[in-house]
């Protein structure tokens, strides 16, 4: 299993890690821990942003309402980091580089700060492509917590369960996604 | 003992995603610009596969249904994933496939994450502004799958058949699509 697998292995090999997930704990997940993040950054730098109150479901509070919400289990999971679905998420970033040192596929220089097809289009200056990446990651989270989840928990696990959210997730992304990719990009 | 299980699944996950390529962002535009469907097959029989097992577990009862989790649908699901959308063709990165990203080195991962942390900061800002607007209104009740499921409190569509029939149906479609779907396609 060197390099990157054909999409017969890969998909089967996708399939089963979210089917582990829902057998040994839950559904995999990833956008909020952005929020998570967020809280943790802010709560350090505020110290008051989530507090215990013994009258929220989840044991805490936030002056915030987002984090607030069901129960306070966001503000429960930022005044506690060491939980499950962050840990998860940390551990996302060491598989993917165990991937890169057990001969996975490797990126060169160039692919590192963008990829092929952008420099195509765009040429090889580091600052743009940055800063469009940039961009699409403030569209891409404040999407996917607008929507309640994001191509993991929605389209992946969502649909795996049959949830009527997931269809949705799924069409709603591809619909905005293949015309702007064909709009920025092109097909040649 | 939940933070080994978290850091294990998690980079099992982030391992995965490198090997099928997901974290790559070349292979993502490609995708959504119609030029290589190979992470169209991948996903497609990753869903089909942990789908079908997931049902058929949870007709033996080798799967626990406590540890399902189906996403309320609401009109915010279908807005914010035509954002995400527009977020995952401009930079090639969603949230859980720019975490990878990291992990793999690539540079302008940092720069999704960072955006990505901007935004859903936005949205943790904006929230209380949507909170009684149409944006966080139910569809078809809110939790709701097509298939039914053993946890009674989740809506089902199809409620007067067994729900590993549905879901075997619709997990045999997506698996053929995936397999009749093309990989690489000329660009003309």
């Amino acid at each position: 299993m060197t390099g990157q697998l054909n999409w017969l292995k890969g998909g089967i090999v996708l399939g089963l890690v979210f089917l582990l997930s829902v057998f040994f704990v839950k559904p995999i997940g990833v956008s909020t821990q952005f929020v998570i993040l967020n809280g943790i950054i802010w709560n350090a730098v505020s110290g008051d942003l989530v507090a215990k109150n013994p009258d929220a479901k989840s044991g805490y509070s936030s002056s915030n309402a987002y984090l607030n919400k069901s129960g306070g289990k966001y503000a429960k999971n930022v005044a506690k980091p060491l939980n499950y679905s962050f840990v998860y998420v940390l551990g996302m970033v060491l598989g993917a580089f165990l991937s890169v040192i057990t001969k996975g596929p490797k990126a060169n220089s160039l692919d590192r700060v963008a990829p092929e097809v952008w420099r195509t289009k765009f040429g090889e200056k580091a600052s743009l492509r940055y800063f469009v990446a940039f961009i699409g990651g403030v569209l891409a989270l404040y999407g996917a917590r607008m929507a309640g989840g994001c191509t993991s928990g929605h389209m992946m696990s969502g649909m795996m369960q049959t949830s009527v959210s997931g269809y949705l997730f799924a069409v709603a992304a591809f619909a905005a996604a293949i015309p702007t990719a064909l709009i920025i990009y092109g097909r040649k | 003992m939940e933070i080994i299980s978290a850091l294990c699944l998690g980079a099992l996950f982030g391992f995965v995603l490198h090997r099928v390529g997901a974290s790559n962002p070349q292979k993502v535009i490609n995708m959504l610009r119609l030029t290589d469907l190979h992470l169209m097959k991948v996903i497609l029989l990753g869903i089909a596969l942990a789908s079908a097992i997931l049902f058929v577990g949870l007709t033996l009862g080798i799967f626990d249904p406590a540890r399902l989790s189906v996403k309320t649908s609401y009109w915010g699901v279908i807005i914010g994933g035509l954002l995400l959308g527009a977020g995952w063709a401009v930079s090639g990165y969603c949230p859980g496939t720019g975490v990878a990203a990291l992990g793999e080195g690539r540079k302008d991962s940092i720069f999704f994450i960072a955006g990505g942390l901007v935004g859903a900061w936005l949205y943790m800002i904006t929230y209380s502004a949507f909170k009684g607007t149409f944006l966080l209104d139910k569809i078809l009740g809110g939790k709701v799958t097509l298939a039914q499921t053993p946890r009674e409190s989740y809506a089902v569509l199809l409620d007067k058949i067994p729900g590993i029939i549905p879901a075997l149906i619709v997990a045999l479609v997506l698996g053929i699509i995936a397999w009749r779907l093309p990989g690489k396609i000329a660009s003309d």
